[in-house]
């Protein structure tokens, strides 16, 4: 995307807005609607990938090790992974803290 | 040469679409428009047009086959009518901000309820902001032209807009009347194959129908508003490029006696033949008269109408339709609001007329022409309803 789509002008738009640039949906960054964050105890992660697999937006890695990282660029802070783990080694904070 | 033969509108309507060699028809039987696409079926079945013919359940899902496979880059034909539309109308709109060039012929009929199956102009005033070009054609030549007019005017690579054709139902979709054929070579002439600007291809993705945020939404609808402005001049010259090869032009707003005319009836559709006879009438007792036909009613060519009415002082407009509760039918509304601006603008006195079926005769209209010289410029009158 050549800019953020809040600059735009009407002009710049393709014809019948045709997004012709595959895959730029993963410039959006989804992470902004997030009103609490995932907090990650690493001491408590028993490496089990429950919250790999059960985050709907791809949002966790498994890193070195199998422990895991969360891309707060595209989390949205669902809670999903907090509520998943086995161990409680995730919590959710509000944003605000 | 072309051939002149007395043939059944919606047949001749069906062969036009034929001629213009399409890909895909897409529709539901509905009456008045039937016959229309049961003529395209039957083409499709004799191997006499090899285009994709698809019996939908439902004008929702012809509309959405038509976005589908206009998409896609194929030359896209539909057909509806009254409930037709209405039930197609979420996707209508669809399809104009896609920018897809399809064609639709509009038998227009009323929308229930009571259930009725005869015509007016409701159903095409309930998507009139739909953002679709749309055409109002008054007899069977004009119909048959449209068709050509309506691809190549939509598929112009600067104009890319779906085109309607509002047809009124059984006045012209059930008559038999006498139709110049185009020879297929003039056909092909004015009518290219359709290149489309983008279509869905796995080769060169892209994404149509994609969700805008509040951030980027005013942009979207500000660049869909501009292009069908921005429309009026491909489809003037679609019109003067057909009138050259046929030697029938056609205009947005139409004239007929309006020179030093200072009362100006206005109508849209099959009324406008009718309407000039007893606009004869008138000139022939001295009266100044004229009548204005509105052809194209979306882009509303403003500028041309106030060209049309100068120096007339009244203006008669008939509505074939309703706008239930509000100051006018759809037509004077637009109408009253175009000349607001003006100085020295004309009364507007609004009837609404011909509802459902009821016929609008000559005497009709001298009678409403007569009325309507004791009447405000305010509100309307629904003519002839029994009190």
């Amino acid at each position: 995307v050549a800019k953020p789509e809040h600059e735009i002008t009407w002009k710049e738009l393709n014809v019948g807005c045709v997004i012709d640039e595959p895959g730029n949906a993963a410039v959006y960054r989804t992470g902004d609607w997030r009103s609490q964050r995932p907090v990650y105890n690493k001491d408590r992660c028993i490496r089990c990938g429950t919250c790999y697999v059960f985050c709907p937006d791809m949002a966790i890695k498994i890193i070195q090790d199998g422990y895991i990282e969360h891309d707060l660029y595209y989390c949205k802070g669902c809670g999903i992974c907090a509520q998943e783990c086995p161990t409680d080694a995730i919590a959710m904070k509000d944003e605000e803290e | 040469m072309a051939i002149k033969k007395g043939i059944e509108v919606s047949i001749a309507a069906a062969e036009a679409v034929k001629q213009t060699n399409v890909d895909v028809v897409a529709a539901y039987p509905i009456t008045p428009q039937t016959h229309i696409v049961e003529h395209l079926a039957e083409l499709v079945n004799n191997g006499e047009l090899d285009a994709e013919f698809i019996p939908v359940e439902s004008e929702h899902s012809a509309m959405s086959v038509c976005t589908g496979s206009s998409a896609a880059g194929a030359r896209t034909f539909t057909c509806t009518s009254s409930q037709g539309l209405a039930l197609m109308s979420e996707i209508v709109y669809i399809t104009a901000s896609l920018r897809l060039p399809i064609l639709m012929l509009l038998a227009n009929r009323t929308l229930s309820g009571p259930l009725s199956i005869w015509n007016d102009h409701s159903d095409v005033m309930s998507i009139r902001d739909c953002g679709w070009i749309q055409v109002f054609v008054e007899n069977g030549q004009e119909v048959y032209d449209h068709v050509f007019i309506g691809y190549r005017v939509a598929e112009d690579r600067n104009c890319l807009l779906p085109f309607m054709v509002s047809l009124d139902g059984f006045i012209l979709t059930h008559v038999i009347e006498p139709i110049e054929f185009l020879d297929q070579e003039i056909v092909d002439r004015y009518l290219p194959p359709y290149r489309p600007l983008y279509s869905l291809h796995p080769d060169h993705p892209v994404t149509l129908g994609a969700f805008a945020t509040p951030a980027l939404y005013t942009e979207t609808k500000k660049a869909q508003d501009e292009a069908l402005k921005q429309a009026m001049p491909h489809i003037l010259k679609g019109w003067q490029e057909f009138g050259d090869l046929t030697g029938r032009y056609y205009h947005p707003i139409e004239h007929y006696k309006t020179e030093d005319a200072k009362i100006i009836l206005v109508t849209q559709g099959s009324l406008g033949e009718t309407a000039c006879i007893a606009i004869d009438d008138l000139r022939e007792k001295g009266e100044p008269a004229g009548l204005v036909k509105i052809r194209l009613w979306r882009p509303f060519p403003v500028h041309e109408f106030k060209e049309a009415v100068k120096g007339a002082e009244l203006v008669v407009v008939m509505d074939r339709a309703l706008s239930y509760g509000a100051s006018a039918g759809p037509l004077a509304m637009e109408i009253r609001a175009a000349l607001y601006a003006e100085e020295d603008r004309p009364r507007v006195v609004n009837w609404i007329a011909g509802i459902a079926g009821r016929d609008v005769a000559p005497e009709d209209f001298l009678q409403m022409i007569q009325q309507a010289k004791k009447m405000s410029g305010e509100g309307y009158e629904i003519y002839g309803v029994r009190e």
